[in-house]
């Protein structure tokens, strides 16, 4: 079983990664581009039983900073 | 007097860490993460800068999971004195033993300079040795060092005079110019610069020694 967890700065967390990519793109004559936000997508292998609940703890304990960082799963 | 200083893998400024204490007279440990227990005795804990983990994930998230950061949490909880610069600044703060977060600077690059710092706050045993308003000159090395909070967490630290240190010309985004953030019991002090590299003559600057002087005094008063 797989779970896919994204993880993102929330939204009123200044994200200058994402930033420079837009600028870069704009660079390239892409003008449409609005706002780029950067993440991270983590992907996990995990024992059949292991419950979505389990992924949430992991998110919380680890794998996010909630203080400027929210997740989401997918499993 | 003993201080102990945490050794992670990637950890770079430990044995710094370690020659600053020692010159203000701690007898000083080094301590390996995958210990579970401090030295007996112990009452100052450096968490040392550098790249513990290889920064993996996000700069400190390991080593704040790491089994000697229980202890770390035991010896705060219990009044023990807490010095943590730069990636120690950030372990902490993934610890929840600060407030707030690191993230990448604003102008995305590494920076290596030594700049100016305001002294805000001197009632703990870290800033004693300065005066309230002295700026002192202190390097920094970080690639994360752009302080964020919200705003709620902004005003209990503004009112509560928790901010030690801000930057006199902010040099990588951080919230409101804080450079460095004590506990409410002011006995864990993080902050991004690093005054173990301002502490000997022969580092050129000597401005940092106070802050180990002042940990020291406070020491031998108690």
């Amino acid at each position: 079983m797989k779970a896919k967890v994204t993880v993102m700065l929330k939204s009123g967390v200044l994200d200058p990664q994402g930033e420079a990519v837009r600028h870069a793109l704009g660079a390239l004559g892409f003008d449409g581009v609005e706002g780029v936000r950067q993440g991270k997508l983590i992907e996990l292998d995990l024992a059949s039983g292991t419950t979505q609940a389990d992924v949430t703890a992991m998110c919380e304990r680890l794998l996010a900073n909630t203080v400027i960082e929210s997740y989401s799963i997918e499993m | 007097m003993k201080a102990a200083v945490l050794v992670f893998p990637g950890s770079n400024c430990d044995r710094d860490l370690a020659v600053a204490f020692r010159a203000a007279g701690f007898e000083t440990e080094m301590v390996w993460h995958k210990e579970t227990a401090l030295p007996d005795g112990v009452d100052v804990v450096g968490v040392p800068g550098g790249f513990s983990y290889g920064d993996y994930l996000r700069c400190g998230a390991i080593a704040a999971r790491s089994p000697i950061a229980q202890a770390l949490k035991l010896h705060a909880d219990r009044g023990g004195y807490v010095f943590a610069p730069c990636n120690g600044f950030q372990i902490l703060t993934e610890a929840g033993m600060l407030p707030g977060a690191l993230l990448r600077n604003s102008g995305l690059k590494y920076i290596c300079q030594t700049v100016d710092l305001r002294v805000e706050e001197t009632e703990s045993a870290f800033t004693a040795g300065y005066g309230k308003g002295d700026v002192i000159r202190v390097p920094i090395a970080h690639h994360d060092g752009n302080y964020t909070c919200d705003e709620e967490t902004l005003k209990r630290l503004n009112d509560d005079n928790l901010i030690a240190f801000r930057y006199v010309v902010t040099p990588n985004g951080a919230t409101d110019g804080i450079a460095g953030v004590l506990s409410p019991n002011r006995r864990v002090l993080g902050m991004m610069p690093h005054p173990e590299r301002a502490a000997d003559p022969l580092h050129g600057n000597t401005d940092g020694v106070a802050l180990f002087r002042g940990l020291a005094g406070a020491l031998v008063s108690a």
